[in-house]
């Protein structure tokens, strides 16, 4: 039996991994990737609980996260595509033009 | 007949409106049927309302009218009313009837006129206006008319906008009297204060209960009803404006400068008799505001070269007599007054509108002489009017002023009575002056200038009011001890029951601690004796002449004369120039005032007012632009300001 600490360490450092992947990365695709690494740390721990408490709130839950996730790619993606129309880059540090 | 009342201004707020919004489209001849129409229509009804009126029983003589509730607010609440009672229907006979021949005359005047529609538009609010303040029976609906006189007031003397001089008159005539309105609007709220209502039966019913004899509160209220009224009426301190109100077109100086509006004072003054005559300090200050007026007004109208400007003159000294008047209590004598200067007065400044009509608009009696041959109908009704005005037995200005000036004397004092007599020797001097240096004697007319006759339209309107100014000493023939049929018609609303004033008020006043004496108001105030009545009738006619054979030898006889006694005395320069009120008032209320307004527009409110508002919107553009930092566009900044932000969160809960 392996104890909750273990899934919520993993899932923190996945959690972490994603923060400094959308804080560091430049190009567009892969801080969109590092979102979803966060999302999914965010579910493992939700699992972990649920097993951990003997209740499946925990699995509903990740089940919603998965479903806005998946929302949330289509959409996503739409908009770097069209971003992708205006200029030619995946380059984030290049789109800064939605300011005063 | 008396269901009518509302009608009687409603006539001329039609007329207004017609002439106002269509009057370019219905055509000249069509816009003075309308603006006539409507003012006949209404004296129509008057004279109705008059038979009505007098089908009652003196003592019942009061009608009011409710039109609506008009401001209600708690315990304050105010009904657009109409009251007729003697002293309204006389003021309503002689606004319509008077107005009525002044607006006939304005069609033949205003002939040549482009904005024809817009003068009788003006001249018909006149009327609506005037017609309120009049018929309100309650001190609010006055104060309406009040305005509104004084508003279609400034309308028409800036009638020609287009002269410099016209609109300064109009701006100088609308400021002075609002330092009256002011005065006025705060008796209103006094009388409020203290009474807890602005009707005038309540009001006046509930003046022996509340106020003490000479007490303050009377003194107060009466005060400033009457700085209100030496606003609208010209009195020292504030005639100076009607002088220059001269710049309106002639009929306007009719109607609204000589025989109505500028007696709305002496009207004001009438209708709040009991509140004056229990404040025996102001009649004492009216009596002499009034005679002084007369008195000063008369020397200046002796100086003046302007025909225009001697009638005005005149007018600011015969309002002077009605103050007077009311003033020593007559008050009979100065409606009495009131209504036969209004006929001789309205007839003086058609004459003269006729004179500078025929004239081509030369205003200046240097330029005239002589004109009795071109002029044969003005020339006949000006005289008749002047001769009235005079005071020449049996015409009407005889009988009024006579009477004005008995009650001067036996009811005042005699200063008083000297002010009075030396004016109406004054009064008759500058009037002949004006008569023979018009229409007697060389012709010094301009030979460019061919003088003519008015037509038919604008003589009738004369003879009829010099017909009235003859007869109209009628009303008030004294009957040597007795009243004539104008005091009889007048008795119900300047009845005083002081009975009850002296009863309260000696109460009030041993309740405050002070001892009353006051048993002197209830001795009947006996009738004058004939001999004496007789004896200043003759005087009177005396001084008249005496004023009369003076302006002869000095302007017929030897017209070198008056240049050769006033050439290079100080004293007539003075008078020339007015007694130089109009530069003191300059000096020391214009000046200051816009030098200090200028002050506060410069410093206060462009510089403080103005600087804190804009430093305001600086300091906040400043922060925003500070601020605006942070918004960088670039996404990586926003999620690290996020993390930030939910790891302080973190720090903070646990």
């Amino acid at each position: 039996m392996v104890p909750l600490s273990h899934y919520l360490i993993v899932s923190a450092i996945l959690f972490f991994i994603g923060v400094l992947g959308v804080l560091l990365r430049r190009n567009v695709i892969v801080v969109f990737m590092s979102i979803e690494i966060m999302l999914n740390a965010v579910n493992l721990s939700l699992i972990g609980f649920d097993r951990f408490l003997n209740q499946h709130d925990g699995q509903v839950f990740s089940f919603m996260v998965m479903a806005v996730a998946a929302a949330e790619v289509s959409v996503g993606l739409a908009i770097i595509i069209s971003i992708f129309r205006k200029k030619p880059t995946i380059n984030l540090d290049e789109f800064n033009i939605m300011k005063w | 007949m008396l269901s009518l009342t509302w009608l009687v201004p409603t006539f001329p707020l039609i007329g207004s409106i017609i002439n106002g919004f269509w009057g370019l489209k219905i055509g000249k001849d069509n816009v003075g049927k309308v603006a006539c129409g409507s003012v006949i229509l209404s004296f129509i009804t008057t004279v109705l309302i008059l038979f009505g009126l007098i089908g009652l029983p003196a003592e019942n003589r009061i009608y009011e009218q409710v039109m609506f509730d008009w401001i209600v607010a708690g315990d304050f609440a105010v009904q657009w009313a109409y009251q007729v009672d003697p002293l309204s229907m006389v003021m309503m006979l002689v606004i319509t009837g008077v107005g009525s021949l002044i607006h006939i005359f304005s069609i033949g005047y205003m002939k040549e006129e482009y904005s024809y529609y817009r003068y009788f538009a003006y001249l018909n609010l006149f009327m609506f206006a005037m017609l309120i303040l009049v018929m309100g029976s309650n001190f609010l609906l006055m104060f309406i008319g009040w305005e509104g006189v004084g508003c279609c007031s400034y309308f028409l003397i800036g009638y020609y906008f287009d002269k410099q001089s016209a609109c300064d008159a109009a701006t100088k005539a609308f400021i002075v009297n609002r330092v009256g309105d002011f005065a006025f609007l705060l008796a209103v709220m006094f009388i409020f204060y203290i009474f807890g209502t602005i009707d005038y039966t309540e009001v006046f019913a509930a003046a022996p209960h509340k106020l003490i004899y000479d007490g303050e509160i009377a003194i107060i209220i009466t005060g400033f009803l009457f700085l209100g009224a030496t606003g609208k009426s010209a009195q020292i301190p504030l005639y100076t404006w009607l002088p220059d109100a001269m710049e309106g077109p002639t009929p306007v100086s009719a109607l609204i400068h000589a025989a109505t509006m500028v007696t709305a004072g002496v009207y004001l003054v009438v209708r709040c008799n009991i509140l004056f005559m229990m404040a025996p300090m102001t009649m004492m200050a009216v009596a002499f505001v009034g005679g002084g007026t007369a008195l000063l007004a008369a020397t200046i109208g002796m100086t003046q070269w302007d025909i225009k400007r001697v009638l005005a003159y005149s007018t600011v000294s015969q309002i002077g007599y009605m103050f007077l008047g009311c003033g020593v209590g007559a008050f009979t004598a100065a409606i009495f007054h009131l209504i036969t200067h209004a006929f001789f007065k309205a007839c003086l400044f058609l004459g003269s509108g006729s004179v500078i009509h025929g004239m081509h608009h030369e205003q200046d009696i240097r330029k005239m002489g002589g004109l009795k041959k071109h002029f044969p109908k003005t020339y006949f009704t000006f005289l008749v009017s002047t001769l009235a005005i005079a005071g020449i037995f049996p015409l009407s200005g005889f009988f009024s002023k006579d009477e004005i000036l008995l009650h001067s004397l036996i009811d005042g004092n005699i200063f008083l009575w000297g002010m009075g007599i030396t004016g109406a020797l004054l009064t008759a001097f500058y009037m002949f002056r004006l008569v023979f240096l018009t229409f007697h004697g060389e012709s010094r007319v301009d030979p460019d200038v061919h003088p003519h006759e008015s037509p038919d339209i604008m003589t009738r309107p004369l003879m009829i009011l010099a017909t009235l100014a003859a007869v109209g000493g009628m009303l008030g023939i004294p009957l040597i001890h007795g009243w004539h049929v104008l005091h009889n018609w007048l008795e119900p609303v300047l009845f005083i029951d002081w009975q009850t004033i002296v009863t309260n008020s000696t109460r009030m006043m041993e309740e405050h601690g002070h001892v009353a004496h006051l048993s002197h108001l209830l001795h009947h105030k006996e009738h004058p004796d004939a001999g004496l009545e007789v004896a200043l009738m003759f005087l009177s006619v005396g001084v008249a002449i005496t004023g009369i054979v003076g302006a002869y030898l000095c302007y017929i006889k030897y017209p070198k004369l008056p240049e050769t006694l006033t050439d290079g005395q100080w004293g007539y320069e003075i008078v020339k120039n007015k007694y130089m009120v109009d530069e003191i008032y300059d000096e020391t209320i214009v000046k200051p005032v816009v030098q200090g307004s200028r002050l506060l527009w410069k410093e206060a409110d462009a510089k403080a007012i103005d600087g804190t508002v804009n430093g305001v919107a600086q300091i906040i553009g400043w922060c925003s632009k500070q601020a605006k930092q942070f918004q960088s566009g670039y996404v990586r900044n926003y999620a690290l300001s996020m993390i930030i932000g939910f790891a302080i969160l973190l720090l903070v809960v646990f």
